[in-house]
């Protein structure tokens, strides 16, 4: 995956660097489809900065203060100098609480051991030697977290042409002492996570761990970026790509198990990042088809793991649902961006015009008025701006990461399916070895009997291994999957709430113009 | 023109509910009049037409009875008001502007199309949707009543029309008027006759009024009437996008409930909730858009046709005048010549008279114009804001109580 040469360090930008963004630089190395079209027409531009000065770190965890930073607004890309001044700003909305669901492992995560294991390579699996029973893992709450903060920002654009790409600033913050640093920053670009997630995949997806997704390549999107292309679109782009790339840092460290891969933290603390080369044919959207098509082949197979796990086959067909529900609702919610945006231009050109009618209008008060809905209809674009906005980067994008995290969870089933498989294939592999056996001990062939014995002795043990493979990732999916449900609860709720509160914002600052317009309206005769 | 009298039909469901009834003058600010006062009360809506049923209460002696009513179409409108703009009498005055036809092409179109996409949906969703476009088909049916009986409503505040004896004929006629629609070759010189008097309007445009009044008007008139145009076209396209806006809200909540009927767990009660809220403030954008439309859009559209009206005024004194300068300049040629001189008087002093007539009574439909408009403007637009108001503390009353609800459950 890594090359063993790193590349050149580009010219990077010093942290407290505010260079305009007059080019939005991008990746070069963009080839595969999207499975996911992101189809993000131009969000108009002009959101102000979320200034969350001031808050306490301690804060910084509380879903609270997420939801309560209403209109919750994100930095244009033209602006990002903000966020180097003051690293507050940087994780305001960048927090993640952390937490260990199992107790009884707490030893195991314990900071204090991890001193002499931070050279060493982490179990990545959260194997267990005594299985959980079910009701245990259900009623595990969230416990101890921990302080770890990653926000990624100050999308840069270094190169020109179309070997130019753009950099982000990765930045963390954290009391794990497996970390050198409390806080720290790196410069990665977009290859650097899918390549971060390949390796995780390539690691962790086999025990049946549910790996979260990066964003999907886009061909378009990035070009646009790379050729220079100055409007809106461009910056559109690059930012829902970082607000993208942030959720998905997030997911990762937010996982118990995923945290403790040193791929990960080389990825938070390494200065430069060997180039992940492997990018070109296995970007997370080929990897997901490559799963995709794993399962389909699964599930050809018409095979149905007997045990007492209707759970799994159950749950397997909510996903199933759900995914299409997510699919439609994801639909409709960009058809509702697209007519607000719609709505946005309209009306800027409707209250020009009403503009105009006030200038011909010789009643002066009516002149007057009309004047004045004129900026009513202004002030209601910026509105429908911010809301499409909100529509976009709260709803549509939680979608979208949801999706796409199904698409994960279905990959995880097929796993454990897969394992089941190798141990039944196992199983008819040792019977046929008994088999052949048998059949030489009644031909009474001493020397190939001793081989016999041998092979069915290496299948047994094949056998118990393979079963004792299907257990563990049985128990790491339904674990797993139980994490997985209650993270997406809690995102739901908090980001559809989030998304209501911004309604609600709107609906106040509307009351306010009409209120301010009304006395005008009677002031007319 | 033929009056041909027959007898009509009457069939169809009846779309005005009680609370519709009376005078009720959208766009216009009228005084209403104890002697002649009209309104339709009742309206059916057929197949293709549309059967207004035209209500009048007056103490006029014209009159056999004091109060009564008679069924009237669009073509007979129309006929009306062609009678009006053909009466030289009336070249002085302003003649109220036709209402337009009843147009429910779209909103068929659209009932069509959701009967053939009936498959593709879950059966609240098309439920839900039939019941929309009902409601539209409900709205486009108020606003064309509405706008026929602002006509009339004119009409009979004017205090010469309101005397015309075709328009007696038209309120008391208890039989089908039975106006034949304009055929083929009528339509081709009603197109001809169009454009010799737009060619005319730019020639006659052109004459400086000596009536500083009047030029000041021609002015004000021809900028006005361009300005209203676009911005009635741009009202119309916002009121739409936010029309389809609302149409997403909608199906945004039906799939969030189909979402949240999947399961009894936490976050689909959540979906639920959320569902809910979005079916209950829905209903309140489209009432948003559907308000704007009545208040502004059909405001700006009524004034480009009355604005258009009044420059149809100005253009006919203009002709008058073209007319009268003309006569002079053969009076003096007869004079010079000696020869018809007194034919020449005769029809200059006609046309002197016509134009006098017309500057006249044109002074007063102008001030009266202007008087009426910001009447309306500010009868509008007052309603506008105050339901712009109501609706989004309306969704604000919804959206704080569910937050409150969601986050107490969190």
């Amino acid at each position: 995956m890594a090359a063993s040469s790193p590349r050149n360090p580009p010219p990077l930008p010093g942290a407290d660097n505010q260079d305009p963004l007059s080019e939005m630089a991008d990746e070069d190395s963009d080839e595969g489809e999207d499975i996911f079209v992101g189809n993000s027409n131009p969000v108009a531009e002009s959101f102000q900065t979320d200034t969350a000065n001031g808050e306490e770190p301690a804060d910084l965890f509380s879903e609270e203060e997420i939801s309560t930073t209403v209109n919750s607004s994100i930095t244009t890309t033209k602006s990002n100098g903000v966020h180097s001044d003051n690293e507050n700003d940087l994780f305001a909305e960048a927090s993640v609480e952390l937490s260990m669901e199992n107790p009884s492992t707490i030893a195991r995560e314990n900071p204090t051991t991890t001193a002499k294991t931070s050279g060493a390579e982490f179990t990545p699996s959260r194997t267990q030697t005594q299985p959980k029973s079910i009701e245990q893992l259900e009623e595990d709450k969230d416990e101890d977290s921990f302080d770890m903060d990653v926000a990624v920002t100050n999308p840069e654009k270094i190169g020109d042409g179309m070997n130019a790409y753009i950099a982000y600033k990765v930045s963390t913050r954290t009391t794990l002492p497996m970390f050198k640093n409390r806080t720290f920053s790196v410069w990665r670009r977009f290859s650097d996570f899918l390549g971060l997630y390949e390796k995780l995949s390539v690691k962790h997806s086999l025990n049946g761990c549910i790996i979260p997704p990066p964003p999907e390549k886009s061909i378009v999107g990035m070009t646009k970026v790379k050729v220079g292309k100055e409007d809106s679109s461009s910056a559109d782009f690059v930012e829902t790509r970082r607000a993208a790339l942030e959720r998905y840092l997030q997911r990762v460290v937010c996982h118990p198990s995923l945290l403790q891969d040193p791929d990960v933290r080389e990825f938070l603390e390494r200065d430069e990042l060997p180039r992940a080369v492997g990018t070109h044919t296995l970007s997370g959207a080929g990897f997901l088809k490559m799963i995709n098509r794993a399962s389909d082949a699964v599930s050809k197979m018409t095979v149905k793991i007997s045990d007492s796990d209707a759970w799994f086959d159950n749950k397997l067909q909510e996903v199933e649902s759900e995914e299409l529900q997510l699919r439609k609702l994801h639909a409709v919610v960009e058809s509702l961006v697209n007519h607000r945006k719609e709505l946005c231009g309209n009306t800027a050109v409707f209250a020009k015009s009403m503009a105009m009618l006030g200038n011909s209008e010789d009643n002066t008060a009516l002149s007057r008025a009309l004047s004045q809905l004129a900026e009513v209809e202004d002030k209601m674009e910026t509105l429908h701006q911010e809301q499409a906005a909100s529509d976009f980067f709260i709803l549509a994008e939680l979608l979208a990461d949801y999706i796409r995290l199904l698409g994960a969870v279905r990959g995880c089933f097929e796993q454990r399916m897969k394992t089941w498989q190798r141990w039944q294939e196992a199983q008819s592999t040792l019977q046929k070895k008994r088999e052949v056996e048998a059949k030489l001990l009644w031909a009474n062939k001493p020397d190939k009997l001793q081989q016999a014995k041998e092979e069915i002795t290496e299948w047994e043990g094949k056998v118990t291994q393979y079963e004792r493979d299907f257990d563990r990732i049985s128990v790491t999916v339904r674990k797993e999957f139980l994490r997985f449900e209650k993270e997406k609860s809690k995102d739901f709720k908090s980001q559809i709430v989030k998304y209501l509160e911004s309604l609600l914002q709107s609906q106040q600052r509307l009351v306010k113009f009409w209120e301010a317009f009304l006395p005008e309206a009677k002031a007319i005769g | 023109m033929h009056v041909v009298l027959c007898q009509g039909l009457d069939d169809g469901p009846d779309f005005l509910s009680e609370e519709d009834r009376g005078p009720r003058a959208v766009n216009v600010d009228l005084q209403t009049d104890a002697t002649l006062q009209v309104d339709i009360s009742d309206a059916l809506s057929e197949r293709d037409k549309v059967k207004f049923t035209v209500h009048t209460k007056s103490t006029l002696p014209n009159f056999k009875q004091n109060e009564f009513s008679v069924v009237r179409q669009h073509e007979e409108f129309i006929w009306l008001h062609d009678s009006f703009v053909e009466n030289e009498e009336y070249a002085g005055y302003i003649i109220p502007p036709a209402p337009p036809r009843p147009d429910f092409d779209a909103s068929r179109e659209k009932l069509q199309k959701l009967g053939e996409g009936e498959g593709s949906m879950t059966k609240e969703e098309f439920t839900k949707m039939k019941q929309e476009l009902e409601a539209e088909y409900l709205a486009i049916f108020k606003k064309t009543v509405a706008m026929h009986e602002v006509f009339l409503c004119r009409v009979a505040a004017h205090p010469v029309l309101r005397k015309d004896l075709n328009f007696h004929v038209f309120l008391e006629y208890n039989q089908d008027l039975s106006v034949r629609g304009k055929n083929k070759r009528e339509k081709m010189e009603d197109f001809f006759k169009n454009v010799v008097k737009s060619a005319d309007g730019v020639l006659v445009a052109g004459v400086k009024d000596v009536d500083d009044f009047f030029e000041h008007e021609k002015t004000f008139l021809l900028e006005y009437h361009n300005r209203v145009k676009d911005a009635s076209a741009k009202s119309d396209r916002m009121i739409r996008s936010h029309k389809s806006a609302a149409d997403d809200i909608n199906r945004i909540a039906s799939t969030l409930y189909t979402l949240g009927t999947q399961d009894s767990t936490d976050v689909c009660k959540f979906f639920l909730k959320v569902s809910e809220l979005f079916e209950k403030t829905r209903k309140i954008e489209a009432r948003v858009a559907a308000d704007e439309d009545l208040k502004l859009a059909d405001l700006l559209k009524y004034y480009l046709r009355e604005s258009q009206a009044a420059k149809d005024l100005l253009y006919r004194r203009g002709r008058a005048l073209v007319d009268y300068e003309n006569a002079n300049k053969a009076l003096d040629r007869a004079r010079a010549k000696n020869k018809d001189v007194l034919q020449a008087e005769t029809s200059q002093q006609v046309c002197c008279q016509k134009f006098e007539k017309i500057s006249e009574s044109a002074k007063q439909e102008l001030i009266d114009f202007k008087t009426r408009r910001v009447a309306a403007f500010r009868k509008n637009l007052v309603e506008l804001a105050e339901l712009e108001l109501k609706h989004a503390k309306g969704n604000l009353q919804l959206l704080q109580s569910c937050l409150g609800v969601l986050k107490g459950d969190t």
